[in-house]
């Protein structure tokens, strides 16, 4: 046994060729990718041009445009996109409740209240607004069920995680102490979980803001609506006014909620 | 032995066998627990607890000290065995039956578990939550008297004037008053603690212990506690039970316990000096 015969390597000759087996087929991958998506040169080359003419056509912009149909637009936006995370929050709460494996022990009903998470989440903004549209009609109702439908699965997924990080000490306190279930989930769990509760709430929010201005591109009330119309219409002075406001709008949403953030945590 | 009866107004109620109603003493028969199907923890310990002063339970870690603790509020579930209790089988107890055993037995936690972010004030009135609608704890409709109760005890523990405080502002002594107020404010027939002391300074576990053993006494609370330090359990216990393996080697009076129990119970002895 002498010193310098002791080797030392990072990887196992068997993890090397796993690591080059993986670099190949991730080169590989990307080669077939291109080749798939058939990318027309010609159309590359201009693209250039298209844009300098894209903007030219925007510019001078509409502005009367914004007070004949964009605020109102805006505001039923803004509406879609709060009233969507209120109705969201009221329906993840139970069922990140029941997802969270130490508050709900029981197997069945976490796999299934993941089911329920996982679906909401799968399912697009859009797709659910085209489902709502169908059943309701176009308009603002649409908008706010695909909002709200979209966001359980997000705000009960992290609501449930954070459940599952929450200390079991002050859980195990209370339930010595004799208390019931509703009891104990109020004063030991919520008190852990309640920051993390506000912060997800209005970072869905802020997503929605974003999310419920393109909805009304597929007729389900909002700004989108009259991005829609200028769109069709191919007046580009007024689709700039609306995508300058939908800019404006989430730039604002985004320091609300920072702020708020900050005061509450 | 058996105390009188309960003489602090705590709710004997579901106390089923006539004769044992009302006493503070606890029986545990043939108590077993496995986390593992095959590899027991405690091996049918039996044990009777009197109703009255503090029982030290001392031995090495991973011995089923705190399993034992655990297992008569049901924090473990049991594998085998009774626990009696007021003449009920807390073993066997199960939802709204349980919960009214558990509301009779305070705990004091090794970690305190406070809950944090809440003031001491409703920490305390947590010791309440068994005998409080999950509606009136929700709006935190107190009764006055467990207010003026928590109040009393604030001053007791000698955290006057820290009411409002939140629980993650105190130091680890501090904490640990408020886990033991909290305890009391269920007006116990029986306390439990699971390592009071362990994390803290050694003069802060003497003055935790001090306060226990005083506020025990007062209400007439018999104690079970489990506890690393044999000096310490040797100067507050009327009786020390000492572990090893799964079983009781050692149970008696502390002036009883020589040198040689101690190799029992921990083995070795080059640690004795």
């Amino acid at each position: 046994m002498i010193a310098d015969q002791r080797r030392w390597e990072r990887f196992t000759p068997q993890e090397r060729l796993l690591r080059f087996t993986f670099y190949l087929v991730a080169v590989a991958a990307f080669m077939v990718s291109v080749q798939t998506v058939d990318v027309i040169p010609e159309f590359l080359y201009d693209a250039p041009e298209q844009v300098v003419d894209l903007f030219a056509r925007m510019w001078p912009m509409d502005w009367k445009y914004y007070p004949k149909s964009v605020h109102e637009a805006l505001i039923e936006t803004l509406h879609i996109a709060s009233l969507g995370t209120i109705l969201s929050l009221a329906l993840a709460l139970p069922v990140g409740i029941l997802a969270a494996r130490n508050v709900v022990p029981v197997a069945a009903i976490n796999q299934l209240a993941k089911l329920i998470l996982v679906s909401s989440r799968s399912v697009n903004s859009l797709v659910w607004a085209l489902l709502f549209v169908a059943i309701f009609g176009p308009g603002a109702l649409a908008g706010t069920l695909a909002i709200a439908f979209r966001s359980i699965g997000f705000v009960g997924k992290l609501f449930g995680e954070a459940l599952e990080e929450a200390q079991r000490g002050p859980v195990e306190a209370l339930t010595a102490a004799g208390a019931p279930w509703p009891s104990v989930f109020l004063k030991a769990y919520w008190p852990q979980v309640q920051p993390a509760f506000w912060s997800i709430a209005l970072f869905r929010w802020d997503i929605n803001i974003r999310e419920s201005a393109v909805l009304g591109l597929v007729g389900a009330g909002g700004i989108g609506v009259a991005l829609d119309t200028a769109l069709t219409l191919l007046y580009w002075d007024q689709v700039a006014v609306v995508l300058l406001t939908i800019f404006a709008v989430v730039i604002l949403a985004e320091i609300i909620v920072t702020t708020i953030r900050s005061r509450i945590i | 032995m058996t105390a009188s009866g309960a003489t602090n107004g705590a709710a004997t109620n579901g106390s089923g066998q006539a004769g044992s109603a009302g006493t503070r003493s606890l029986s545990i028969r043939g108590l077993t627990k496995e986390y593992r199907r095959g590899t027991p923890v405690l091996k049918g310990i039996t044990l009777d607890v009197a109703g009255q002063g503090i029982t030290a339970i001392i031995g090495p870690s991973g011995t089923g000290k705190s399993t034992l603790i655990r297992c008569i509020n049901r924090l473990v579930e049991p594998t085998e065995g009774e626990i009696w209790f007021q003449g009920i089988d807390l073993a066997r107890l199960r939802g709204k039956a349980l919960r009214e055993a558990r509301r009779r037995i305070g705990m004091v936690f090794q970690e305190y578990n406070l809950v944090e972010r809440l003031s001491v004030m409703e920490n305390l009135l947590c010791g309440r939550l068994g005998y409080v609608s999950p509606v009136r704890a929700w709006l935190r409709r107190f009764a006055q008297a467990d207010i003026d109760r928590a109040f009393e005890l604030l001053d007791i523990v000698g955290l006057k004037g820290f009411a409002g405080q939140r629980a993650d502002a105190l130091s680890g002594g501090q904490r640990q008053r408020v886990g033991i107020a909290r305890a009391v404010m269920q007006r116990p027939d029986l306390l439990l603690a699971d390592e009071p002391t362990s994390s803290l300074d050694p003069k802060t576990s003497v003055e935790i212990m001090e306060l226990m053993a005083d506020l025990t006494a007062r209400n007439d609370i018999p104690v079970v506690l489990n506890i690393h330090n044999v000096e310490l359990a040797k100067r507050f216990a009327v009786r020390i039970v000492g572990m090893a393996g799964g079983h009781v080697v050692f149970d008696g009076p502390p002036g009883d316990l020589r040198d040689e129990h101690l190799k029992q119970i921990y083995g070795g002895e080059g640690w004795l000096e």
